[in-house]
Protein backbone atom coordinates (compact mmCIF):
# COMPACT_ATOMS: atom_id res chain seq x y z
CA UNK A 1 0.00 0.00 0.00
CA UNK A 2 3.20 2.36 -0.02
CA UNK A 3 2.33 4.21 -2.92
CA UNK A 4 -0.92 5.19 -2.02
CA UNK A 5 -0.19 6.47 0.97
CA UNK A 6 1.17 9.59 -0.42
CA UNK A 7 -2.21 10.18 -1.79
CA UNK A 8 -4.35 9.27 1.23
CA UNK A 9 -5.26 12.89 2.32
CA UNK A 10 -6.13 14.19 -0.90
CA UNK A 11 -9.51 12.08 -1.23
CA UNK A 12 -11.21 13.95 2.09
CA UNK A 13 -9.53 16.80 0.95
CA UNK A 14 -10.71 17.05 -2.44
CA UNK A 15 -14.40 16.15 -1.13
CA UNK A 16 -14.20 18.77 1.76
CA UNK A 17 -13.48 21.41 -0.55
CA UNK A 18 -15.69 20.42 -3.44
CA UNK A 19 -18.52 20.48 -0.51
CA UNK A 20 -18.28 23.15 1.29
CA UNK A 21 -17.62 24.95 -1.88
CA UNK A 22 -20.79 24.03 -2.90
CA UNK A 23 -22.57 24.97 0.51
CA UNK A 24 -20.92 28.31 -0.17
CA UNK A 25 -21.78 28.65 -3.64
CA UNK A 26 -25.98 27.51 -3.45
CA UNK A 27 -25.83 30.10 -0.21
CA UNK A 28 -24.91 33.26 -2.29
CA UNK A 29 -26.74 32.31 -5.26
CA UNK A 30 -30.09 31.59 -2.74
CA UNK A 31 -29.31 35.17 -1.05
CA UNK A 32 -29.81 33.05 2.49
CA UNK A 33 -29.17 35.91 4.79
CA UNK A 34 -26.28 34.71 7.16
CA UNK A 35 -28.50 34.05 10.89
CA UNK A 36 -30.33 31.60 8.54
CA UNK A 37 -27.28 30.17 7.38
CA UNK A 38 -22.92 31.38 7.68
CA UNK A 39 -21.24 30.79 4.78
CA UNK A 40 -18.11 28.66 4.88
CA UNK A 41 -15.94 31.32 4.38
CA UNK A 42 -17.41 33.31 6.79
CA UNK A 43 -17.38 29.87 9.96
CA UNK A 44 -13.58 30.14 8.35
CA UNK A 45 -13.16 33.32 9.68
CA UNK A 46 -14.87 33.07 12.85
CA UNK A 47 -13.26 30.35 13.56
CA UNK A 48 -9.93 32.66 12.80
CA UNK A 49 -11.01 35.82 14.62
CA UNK A 50 -12.13 34.29 17.95
CA UNK A 51 -9.39 31.39 18.16
CA UNK A 52 -8.35 32.45 21.55
CA UNK A 53 -11.66 32.48 22.86
CA UNK A 54 -12.98 29.51 20.91
CA UNK A 55 -9.66 27.47 22.21
CA UNK A 56 -10.43 28.85 25.95
CA UNK A 57 -13.79 27.31 26.08
CA UNK A 58 -12.93 24.32 24.38
CA UNK A 59 -10.46 23.31 26.83
CA UNK A 60 -13.01 24.48 30.02
CA UNK A 61 -15.55 21.87 28.11
CA UNK A 62 -12.61 19.74 27.66
CA UNK A 63 -11.81 19.29 31.49
CA UNK A 64 -15.22 18.66 32.11
CA UNK A 65 -16.05 16.18 29.94
CA UNK A 66 -12.54 14.43 30.68
CA UNK A 67 -13.57 14.70 34.62
CA UNK A 68 -16.58 13.54 34.25
CA UNK A 69 -15.27 10.37 31.62
CA UNK A 70 -12.93 9.87 34.47
CA UNK A 71 -15.41 9.27 36.87
CA UNK A 72 -17.93 7.05 34.46
CA UNK A 73 -14.80 4.86 33.78
CA UNK A 74 -13.59 4.28 37.60
CA UNK A 75 -17.65 4.41 38.97
CA UNK A 76 -18.55 2.12 36.28
CA UNK A 77 -16.21 -0.20 36.38
CA UNK A 78 -16.68 -0.78 39.89
CA UNK A 79 -20.42 -0.48 39.76
CA UNK A 80 -19.77 -3.26 36.80
CA UNK A 81 -18.12 -5.53 39.62
CA UNK A 82 -20.82 -5.27 41.85
CA UNK A 83 -23.32 -6.38 39.29
CA UNK A 84 -21.16 -9.28 38.43
CA UNK A 85 -20.71 -10.72 41.61
CA UNK A 86 -23.94 -12.39 41.97
CA UNK A 87 -27.25 -13.00 40.03
CA UNK A 88 -29.28 -11.31 42.77
CA UNK A 89 -27.24 -8.05 42.90
CA UNK A 90 -27.51 -8.03 39.06
CA UNK A 91 -31.09 -8.54 38.87
CA UNK A 92 -32.20 -6.18 42.16
CA UNK A 93 -29.71 -3.43 40.64
CA UNK A 94 -29.14 -3.65 37.11
CA UNK A 95 -32.22 -1.89 36.50
CA UNK A 96 -30.56 1.50 38.23
CA UNK A 97 -27.65 0.92 35.78
CA UNK A 98 -30.10 1.47 32.64
CA UNK A 99 -31.66 4.29 34.38
CA UNK A 100 -28.70 6.33 33.05
CA UNK A 101 -28.80 5.03 30.03
CA UNK A 102 -32.49 6.51 29.57
CA UNK A 103 -32.75 9.73 31.66
CA UNK A 104 -33.04 12.53 29.83
CA UNK A 105 -29.93 14.35 30.06
CA UNK A 106 -31.43 17.95 29.01
CA UNK A 107 -34.62 17.24 31.45
CA UNK A 108 -32.54 16.72 34.57
CA UNK A 109 -30.12 18.90 34.06
CA UNK A 110 -31.90 21.77 35.84
CA UNK A 111 -31.77 19.23 39.14
CA UNK A 112 -28.15 19.17 38.57
CA UNK A 113 -28.27 22.81 38.85
CA UNK A 114 -30.23 22.61 42.14
CA UNK A 115 -28.12 19.89 43.82
CA UNK A 116 -24.63 21.09 42.66
CA UNK A 117 -25.51 24.91 42.04
CA UNK A 118 -23.88 27.04 38.55
CA UNK A 119 -20.87 25.33 37.31
CA UNK A 120 -18.56 22.66 36.73
CA UNK A 121 -19.65 20.80 39.25
CA UNK A 122 -23.23 20.38 37.48
CA UNK A 123 -21.31 20.47 34.34
CA UNK A 124 -19.20 17.48 35.22
CA UNK A 125 -22.26 16.01 36.43
CA UNK A 126 -24.16 15.75 33.55
CA UNK A 127 -21.02 14.42 31.45
CA UNK A 128 -20.66 11.74 33.86
CA UNK A 129 -24.37 10.69 33.71
CA UNK A 130 -24.54 10.30 30.25
CA UNK A 131 -21.11 8.46 29.79
CA UNK A 132 -21.44 6.02 32.48
CA UNK A 133 -23.61 3.90 31.11
CA UNK A 134 -21.72 1.97 28.05
CA UNK A 135 -19.31 1.55 30.49
CA UNK A 136 -21.03 -0.41 33.17
CA UNK A 137 -22.83 -2.56 30.21
CA UNK A 138 -19.66 -3.23 28.47
CA UNK A 139 -17.35 -4.12 31.63
CA UNK A 140 -20.05 -6.25 32.85
CA UNK A 141 -20.76 -8.68 29.29
CA UNK A 142 -16.50 -8.56 29.53
CA UNK A 143 -16.81 -10.10 33.34
CA UNK A 144 -19.91 -12.61 32.39
CA UNK A 145 -18.32 -13.97 29.40
CA UNK A 146 -15.00 -15.01 30.76
CA UNK A 147 -13.89 -18.38 29.36
CA UNK A 148 -16.22 -21.12 31.11
CA UNK A 149 -13.02 -23.57 30.79
CA UNK A 150 -10.69 -21.39 32.36
CA UNK A 151 -13.65 -20.73 35.38
CA UNK A 152 -13.78 -24.25 35.38
CA UNK A 153 -9.73 -24.72 36.14
CA UNK A 154 -9.74 -22.19 38.93
CA UNK A 155 -12.19 -24.12 40.43
CA UNK A 156 -10.37 -27.43 40.07
CA UNK A 157 -7.24 -25.40 41.33
CA UNK A 158 -9.70 -24.83 44.31
CA UNK A 159 -9.04 -21.03 43.66
CA UNK A 160 -10.97 -18.68 46.01
CA UNK A 161 -13.32 -15.78 44.93
CA UNK A 162 -10.87 -13.28 44.90
CA UNK A 163 -8.37 -14.73 43.00
CA UNK A 164 -10.59 -15.61 40.26
CA UNK A 165 -11.94 -11.99 40.07
CA UNK A 166 -8.78 -10.18 40.12
CA UNK A 167 -6.33 -13.07 38.26
CA UNK A 168 -9.25 -14.31 35.72
CA UNK A 169 -12.03 -12.63 35.42
CA UNK A 170 -10.99 -8.25 35.60
CA UNK A 171 -8.07 -9.00 33.11
CA UNK A 172 -10.27 -10.75 31.18
CA UNK A 173 -12.87 -7.80 30.78
CA UNK A 174 -10.33 -5.17 30.35
CA UNK A 175 -10.84 -5.33 26.34
CA UNK A 176 -14.61 -4.93 26.69
CA UNK A 177 -14.02 -1.79 29.08
CA UNK A 178 -11.76 -0.02 26.36
CA UNK A 179 -14.13 -0.77 23.96
CA UNK A 180 -17.06 1.09 26.60
CA UNK A 181 -14.56 3.78 27.37
CA UNK A 182 -14.21 4.58 23.62
CA UNK A 183 -17.76 4.68 23.26
CA UNK A 184 -18.23 7.05 26.26
CA UNK A 185 -15.67 9.52 25.25
CA UNK A 186 -17.94 11.14 22.90
CA UNK A 187 -21.14 10.84 24.86
CA UNK A 188 -19.06 12.80 27.72
CA UNK A 189 -18.52 15.89 25.54
CA UNK A 190 -22.07 16.19 24.07
CA UNK A 191 -22.86 15.93 28.12
CA UNK A 192 -20.72 18.29 29.09
CA UNK A 193 -22.01 20.87 26.47
CA UNK A 194 -25.77 19.94 27.61
CA UNK A 195 -24.85 20.90 31.01
CA UNK A 196 -22.99 23.78 30.21
CA UNK A 197 -26.79 25.01 28.42
CA UNK A 198 -28.05 25.02 31.58
CA UNK A 199 -25.75 25.13 34.73
CA UNK A 200 -22.70 27.46 33.25
CA UNK A 201 -21.71 29.48 35.54
CA UNK A 202 -20.11 31.84 33.21
CA UNK A 203 -16.92 31.96 35.28
CA UNK A 204 -13.79 31.90 32.96
CA UNK A 205 -15.53 32.97 29.89
CA UNK A 206 -17.80 29.22 30.16
CA UNK A 207 -17.10 26.31 27.89
CA UNK A 208 -18.65 25.86 24.59
CA UNK A 209 -21.88 25.69 25.55
CA UNK A 210 -21.93 28.99 26.74
CA UNK A 211 -20.39 30.42 23.84
CA UNK A 212 -23.04 28.56 21.71
CA UNK A 213 -25.73 30.06 23.40
CA UNK A 214 -23.88 33.75 23.49
CA UNK A 215 -23.36 33.39 19.95
CA UNK A 216 -27.34 32.68 19.22
CA UNK A 217 -28.38 35.09 20.90
CA UNK A 218 -26.33 37.94 19.03
CA UNK A 219 -27.59 35.94 15.87
CA UNK A 220 -23.87 35.13 15.29
CA UNK A 221 -24.78 32.09 13.65
CA UNK A 222 -20.93 32.29 11.89
CA UNK A 223 -19.68 31.70 15.84
CA UNK A 224 -22.61 28.93 16.42
CA UNK A 225 -21.08 27.28 13.73
CA UNK A 226 -17.77 27.66 14.75
CA UNK A 227 -17.84 26.45 18.13
CA UNK A 228 -19.82 23.30 17.01
CA UNK A 229 -16.94 22.77 14.78
CA UNK A 230 -14.30 23.04 18.13
CA UNK A 231 -16.52 20.59 20.33
CA UNK A 232 -16.48 18.02 17.49
CA UNK A 233 -12.53 18.07 17.10
CA UNK A 234 -12.62 17.99 21.19
CA UNK A 235 -14.87 15.32 21.02
CA UNK A 236 -12.45 13.73 18.26
CA UNK A 237 -9.70 14.04 20.49
CA UNK A 238 -10.71 12.63 23.77
CA UNK A 239 -11.48 9.58 21.42
CA UNK A 240 -8.29 9.67 19.88
CA UNK A 241 -6.57 10.06 23.70
CA UNK A 242 -8.76 6.61 24.67
CA UNK A 243 -8.34 4.88 21.55
CA UNK A 244 -4.35 5.34 22.23
CA UNK A 245 -4.88 4.58 25.86
CA UNK A 246 -6.64 1.22 24.83
CA UNK A 247 -3.97 0.58 22.17
CA UNK A 248 -1.63 0.67 24.39
CA UNK A 249 -3.28 -1.36 27.03
CA UNK A 250 -4.25 -3.97 24.62
CA UNK A 251 -0.37 -4.51 24.04
CA UNK A 252 0.30 -4.31 27.58
CA UNK A 253 -2.15 -7.11 28.29
CA UNK A 254 -0.73 -8.56 25.09
CA UNK A 255 -4.49 -9.04 23.82
CA UNK A 256 -3.55 -9.24 20.12
CA UNK A 257 -6.75 -10.89 19.16
CA UNK A 258 -9.14 -8.45 20.44
CA UNK A 259 -7.28 -5.29 18.65
CA UNK A 260 -9.42 -3.80 16.01
CA UNK A 261 -7.55 -2.66 12.93
CA UNK B 1 7.21 -33.92 48.75
CA UNK B 2 4.55 -36.38 48.01
CA UNK B 3 5.11 -40.13 47.27
CA UNK B 4 2.18 -41.54 45.92
CA UNK B 5 1.50 -43.76 42.80
CA UNK B 6 -1.71 -41.71 41.62
CA UNK B 7 -5.35 -42.38 42.38
CA UNK B 8 -7.55 -45.09 42.38
CA UNK B 9 -10.79 -44.33 40.91
CA UNK B 10 -13.94 -46.57 42.09
CA UNK B 11 -17.65 -46.09 40.10
CA UNK B 12 -20.76 -47.47 41.06
CA UNK B 13 -24.06 -46.87 39.45
CA UNK B 14 -23.29 -43.62 38.19
CA UNK B 15 -26.17 -41.96 36.92
CA UNK B 16 -26.01 -38.66 35.20
CA UNK B 17 -28.92 -36.55 33.02
CA UNK B 18 -29.52 -33.38 31.56
CA UNK B 19 -33.27 -32.45 31.15
CA UNK B 20 -34.01 -36.11 31.49
CA UNK B 21 -32.18 -37.53 29.12
CA UNK B 22 -29.11 -40.03 30.48
CA UNK B 23 -25.96 -39.29 29.32
CA UNK B 24 -24.47 -42.01 31.86
CA UNK B 25 -26.49 -44.73 32.64
CA UNK B 26 -25.98 -46.48 35.65
CA UNK B 27 -21.93 -46.50 34.74
CA UNK B 28 -19.20 -49.19 36.73
CA UNK B 29 -15.60 -48.56 36.13
CA UNK B 30 -12.25 -49.22 38.55
CA UNK B 31 -9.00 -47.13 37.40
CA UNK B 32 -6.62 -48.70 38.88
CA UNK B 33 -3.75 -46.14 40.56
CA UNK B 34 -0.72 -44.75 38.51
CA UNK B 35 -3.35 -46.52 35.47
CA UNK B 36 -3.42 -44.82 31.99
CA UNK B 37 -6.62 -45.45 30.71
CA UNK B 38 -8.06 -44.31 27.46
CA UNK B 39 -12.05 -43.86 26.83
CA UNK B 40 -13.09 -43.63 23.81
CA UNK B 41 -16.39 -44.05 22.45
CA UNK B 42 -19.06 -41.78 19.81
CA UNK B 43 -19.75 -38.05 19.88
CA UNK B 44 -22.70 -38.23 23.07
CA UNK B 45 -21.72 -41.24 24.82
CA UNK B 46 -21.28 -39.15 27.93
CA UNK B 47 -17.16 -39.16 27.61
CA UNK B 48 -16.73 -35.62 28.90
CA UNK B 49 -19.85 -35.60 31.52
CA UNK B 50 -17.97 -38.66 32.77
CA UNK B 51 -14.56 -36.28 33.03
CA UNK B 52 -16.54 -33.35 34.80
CA UNK B 53 -17.85 -36.01 37.13
CA UNK B 54 -13.97 -37.01 37.95
CA UNK B 55 -12.71 -33.92 38.48
CA UNK B 56 -16.12 -32.88 41.16
CA UNK B 57 -16.92 -30.24 37.75
CA UNK B 58 -20.23 -31.77 38.21
CA UNK B 59 -22.54 -33.99 40.72
CA UNK B 60 -23.81 -37.58 39.80
CA UNK B 61 -27.77 -37.93 40.04
CA UNK B 62 -27.87 -41.40 41.34
CA UNK B 63 -24.26 -43.39 42.83
CA UNK B 64 -21.19 -43.63 44.24
CA UNK B 65 -17.46 -41.88 43.38
CA UNK B 66 -14.68 -42.87 45.37
CA UNK B 67 -11.42 -42.10 44.85
CA UNK B 68 -8.57 -43.23 46.52
CA UNK B 69 -7.66 -39.84 48.76
CA UNK B 70 -9.63 -37.34 50.47
CA UNK B 71 -7.82 -34.55 49.24
CA UNK B 72 -7.02 -35.56 45.86
CA UNK B 73 -4.89 -32.85 43.42
CA UNK B 74 -6.84 -33.07 40.22
CA UNK B 75 -5.72 -31.99 37.14
CA UNK B 76 -7.48 -31.41 34.00
CA UNK B 77 -6.56 -30.72 30.30
CA UNK B 78 -9.35 -29.35 27.87
CA UNK B 79 -9.29 -29.37 23.83
CA UNK B 80 -8.42 -26.37 23.64
CA UNK B 81 -5.04 -24.73 25.53
CA UNK B 82 -7.58 -22.20 27.33
CA UNK B 83 -3.99 -20.28 28.18
CA UNK B 84 -5.07 -16.38 29.71
CA UNK B 85 -3.74 -14.58 26.94
CA UNK B 86 -2.56 -11.22 29.66
CA UNK B 87 0.04 -13.59 30.80
CA UNK B 88 3.43 -15.17 29.62
CA UNK B 89 4.23 -18.66 28.91
CA UNK B 90 5.95 -19.16 32.15
CA UNK B 91 3.27 -17.19 34.20
CA UNK B 92 0.49 -19.31 32.75
CA UNK B 93 2.18 -22.75 33.51
CA UNK B 94 2.73 -21.53 37.37
CA UNK B 95 -0.72 -20.34 37.54
CA UNK B 96 -1.68 -23.52 40.27
CA UNK B 97 1.00 -22.81 42.27
CA UNK B 98 0.41 -19.42 42.16
CA UNK B 99 -3.37 -19.90 43.59
CA UNK B 100 -2.28 -22.63 45.92
CA UNK B 101 -0.33 -19.51 47.14
CA UNK B 102 3.04 -20.79 46.42
CA UNK B 103 5.58 -18.18 46.85
CA UNK B 104 6.95 -16.51 43.81
CA UNK B 105 10.79 -17.80 43.95
CA UNK B 106 9.66 -21.18 44.12
CA UNK B 107 6.81 -21.47 41.57
CA UNK B 108 8.86 -20.24 38.57
CA UNK B 109 11.57 -22.46 38.75
CA UNK B 110 8.98 -25.07 39.17
CA UNK B 111 7.40 -24.30 36.07
CA UNK B 112 11.23 -23.55 33.50
CA UNK B 113 12.29 -26.98 34.80
CA UNK B 114 8.32 -28.18 33.52
CA UNK B 115 8.97 -25.93 30.31
CA UNK B 116 12.47 -27.71 29.41
CA UNK B 117 11.08 -31.34 29.62
CA UNK B 118 8.02 -30.01 26.91
CA UNK B 119 10.63 -28.44 24.87
CA UNK B 120 9.36 -25.01 25.40
CA UNK B 121 12.69 -23.46 27.60
CA UNK B 122 13.17 -20.70 25.58
CA UNK B 123 9.61 -19.76 25.33
CA UNK B 124 9.13 -18.85 28.37
CA UNK B 125 9.17 -14.98 28.17
CA UNK B 126 6.64 -15.46 25.20
CA UNK B 127 3.25 -14.69 25.07
CA UNK B 128 0.44 -17.12 24.12
CA UNK B 129 -0.91 -15.65 20.89
CA UNK B 130 2.73 -15.95 19.87
CA UNK B 131 2.23 -19.95 20.13
CA UNK B 132 1.79 -22.28 17.38
CA UNK B 133 -1.17 -24.44 18.12
CA UNK B 134 0.66 -27.61 19.32
CA UNK B 135 3.36 -25.01 21.42
CA UNK B 136 0.19 -24.03 23.10
CA UNK B 137 -0.94 -27.48 23.81
CA UNK B 138 2.31 -28.10 25.37
CA UNK B 139 2.38 -25.17 28.01
CA UNK B 140 -1.46 -26.51 28.67
CA UNK B 141 -0.10 -30.01 29.74
CA UNK B 142 2.73 -27.98 31.39
CA UNK B 143 0.50 -25.97 33.64
CA UNK B 144 -1.96 -28.99 34.39
CA UNK B 145 1.71 -30.70 35.30
CA UNK B 146 2.69 -28.12 37.51
CA UNK B 147 1.12 -29.46 40.95
CA UNK B 148 2.51 -32.63 40.24
CA UNK B 149 -1.36 -33.98 40.28
CA UNK B 150 -2.46 -37.81 41.91
CA UNK B 151 -5.39 -37.41 39.15
CA UNK B 152 -4.98 -36.04 35.67
CA UNK B 153 -7.89 -35.69 33.01
CA UNK B 154 -7.76 -35.10 29.29
CA UNK B 155 -10.67 -34.39 27.43
CA UNK B 156 -9.19 -34.80 23.91
CA UNK B 157 -6.34 -32.63 24.02
CA UNK B 158 -4.52 -32.80 20.89
CA UNK B 159 -7.68 -33.33 18.56
CA UNK B 160 -7.37 -29.94 16.71
CA UNK B 161 -3.51 -31.14 15.95
CA UNK B 162 -2.06 -32.21 12.90
CA UNK B 163 -1.11 -36.08 12.96
CA UNK B 164 2.82 -34.86 13.14
CA UNK B 165 2.40 -32.86 16.26
CA UNK B 166 -0.20 -35.37 17.89
CA UNK B 167 2.44 -37.91 18.01
CA UNK B 168 4.94 -35.77 19.41
CA UNK B 169 2.27 -35.01 21.84
CA UNK B 170 1.21 -38.23 22.82
CA UNK B 171 5.22 -38.93 23.50
CA UNK B 172 5.57 -36.29 25.47
CA UNK B 173 2.49 -36.99 27.75
CA UNK B 174 3.98 -40.54 27.65
CA UNK B 175 7.38 -39.36 29.70
CA UNK B 176 5.39 -36.87 31.75
CA UNK B 177 3.53 -40.18 32.55
CA UNK B 178 6.44 -42.66 33.44
CA UNK B 179 8.44 -39.91 35.05
CA UNK B 180 5.58 -38.82 37.30
CA UNK B 181 3.30 -41.90 38.81
CA UNK B 182 -0.33 -40.45 38.68
CA UNK B 183 -3.49 -41.96 37.38
CA UNK B 184 -4.24 -40.46 33.87
CA UNK B 185 -7.85 -40.90 32.12
CA UNK B 186 -7.51 -39.73 28.85
CA UNK B 187 -10.70 -39.00 26.24
CA UNK B 188 -10.10 -39.20 22.92
CA UNK B 189 -11.29 -39.64 19.72
CA UNK B 190 -8.73 -41.27 17.93
CA UNK B 191 -8.26 -45.14 18.26
CA UNK B 192 -4.67 -45.04 17.89
CA UNK B 193 -3.69 -42.58 20.14
CA UNK B 194 -5.72 -44.70 22.66
CA UNK B 195 -3.64 -47.91 21.82
CA UNK B 196 -0.73 -46.73 21.54
CA UNK B 197 -1.05 -44.76 25.02
CA UNK B 198 -2.91 -46.44 27.03
CA UNK B 199 -2.62 -49.72 29.69
CA UNK B 200 -5.97 -50.25 28.82
CA UNK B 201 -8.89 -48.95 26.59
CA UNK B 202 -12.48 -48.89 27.70
CA UNK B 203 -15.17 -48.64 24.54
CA UNK B 204 -18.00 -46.22 25.95
CA UNK B 205 -21.98 -46.76 24.28
CA UNK B 206 -23.85 -43.80 22.69
CA UNK B 207 -26.35 -43.44 25.28
CA UNK B 208 -23.75 -43.87 28.18
CA UNK B 209 -23.10 -46.13 30.65
CA UNK B 210 -22.19 -49.72 28.66
CA UNK B 211 -18.82 -50.34 28.11
CA UNK B 212 -19.00 -52.43 25.34
CA UNK B 213 -15.06 -53.26 25.31
CA UNK B 214 -12.36 -53.14 28.26
CA UNK B 215 -9.60 -53.95 26.64
CA UNK B 216 -5.93 -54.08 28.59
CA UNK B 217 -3.05 -53.12 25.91
CA UNK B 218 -0.30 -55.52 26.73
CA UNK B 219 2.64 -53.46 25.53
CA UNK B 220 5.51 -52.48 27.62
CA UNK B 221 6.20 -48.47 28.37
CA UNK B 222 7.59 -46.34 26.40
CA UNK B 223 6.41 -47.04 23.82
CA UNK B 224 7.86 -45.10 20.39
CA UNK B 225 6.91 -44.11 16.95
CA UNK B 226 7.91 -47.27 15.98
CA UNK B 227 5.91 -49.33 17.77
CA UNK B 228 2.88 -47.83 15.70
CA UNK B 229 4.10 -49.76 12.80
CA UNK B 230 4.87 -52.88 15.11
CA UNK B 231 2.55 -56.29 14.13
CA UNK B 232 1.55 -56.58 17.77
CA UNK B 233 0.35 -52.74 18.04
CA UNK B 234 -1.83 -52.86 14.64
CA UNK B 235 -3.29 -56.40 16.72
CA UNK B 236 -4.58 -54.73 19.12
CA UNK B 237 -5.44 -51.31 16.98
CA UNK B 238 -7.86 -53.63 15.15
CA UNK B 239 -9.07 -55.61 18.15
CA UNK B 240 -10.45 -52.04 19.36
CA UNK B 241 -11.28 -50.44 16.14
CA UNK B 242 -13.69 -53.77 15.32
CA UNK B 243 -15.41 -53.55 18.45
CA UNK B 244 -15.78 -49.63 18.24
CA UNK B 245 -17.08 -50.18 14.73
CA UNK B 246 -19.22 -53.13 14.91
CA UNK B 247 -21.15 -51.45 17.75
CA UNK B 248 -21.64 -48.07 15.85
CA UNK B 249 -22.62 -50.72 12.87
CA UNK B 250 -25.45 -52.29 15.21
CA UNK B 251 -26.55 -48.12 16.35
CA UNK B 252 -26.33 -47.20 12.85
Amino acid sequence: MKPLSGVLWLPPLMSFVLITGLIECSIILMDLPAYLAPRPSAVALALFIHAEELLKATRHTGIAAITGLGMSAILGALLAITLASHPLIRRAFYPYAVFFQTVPIIAIAPMLVIWFGYGQGAVVAASFIVSVSPIIANTLTGLLSTDPALLDLFRIAKASRLDTLFKLRIPGAIPHFLTGLRIASGLAVIGAIVGEFVADSYEDGGGIGTAVEIALKEQRTDLVFAAVLMSSLLGLLIFWLVSGLNQLSLKYWHLGEFKDS
Amino acid sequence: MKHRQGAGLKLRGIHRQFEGRPVINHLDLDVAPGEFLAIIGPSGCGKSTLLRLLAHLDQADQGTLDRSEADLDVAFVFQDPCLMPWRSVIDNVALPLELQGVPRHHRIPAAEALLKTVGLGDAQGKFPQQLSGGMKMRVSLARALITRPDLLLLDEPFAALDDITRHHLDDHLQSLWLSHPMTVVFVTHSLSEAVYLADRVIVLSAGGGNITLDYKVPLPHPRTAASRLSTPFIDHLRTVSEAFEGHSRTLA
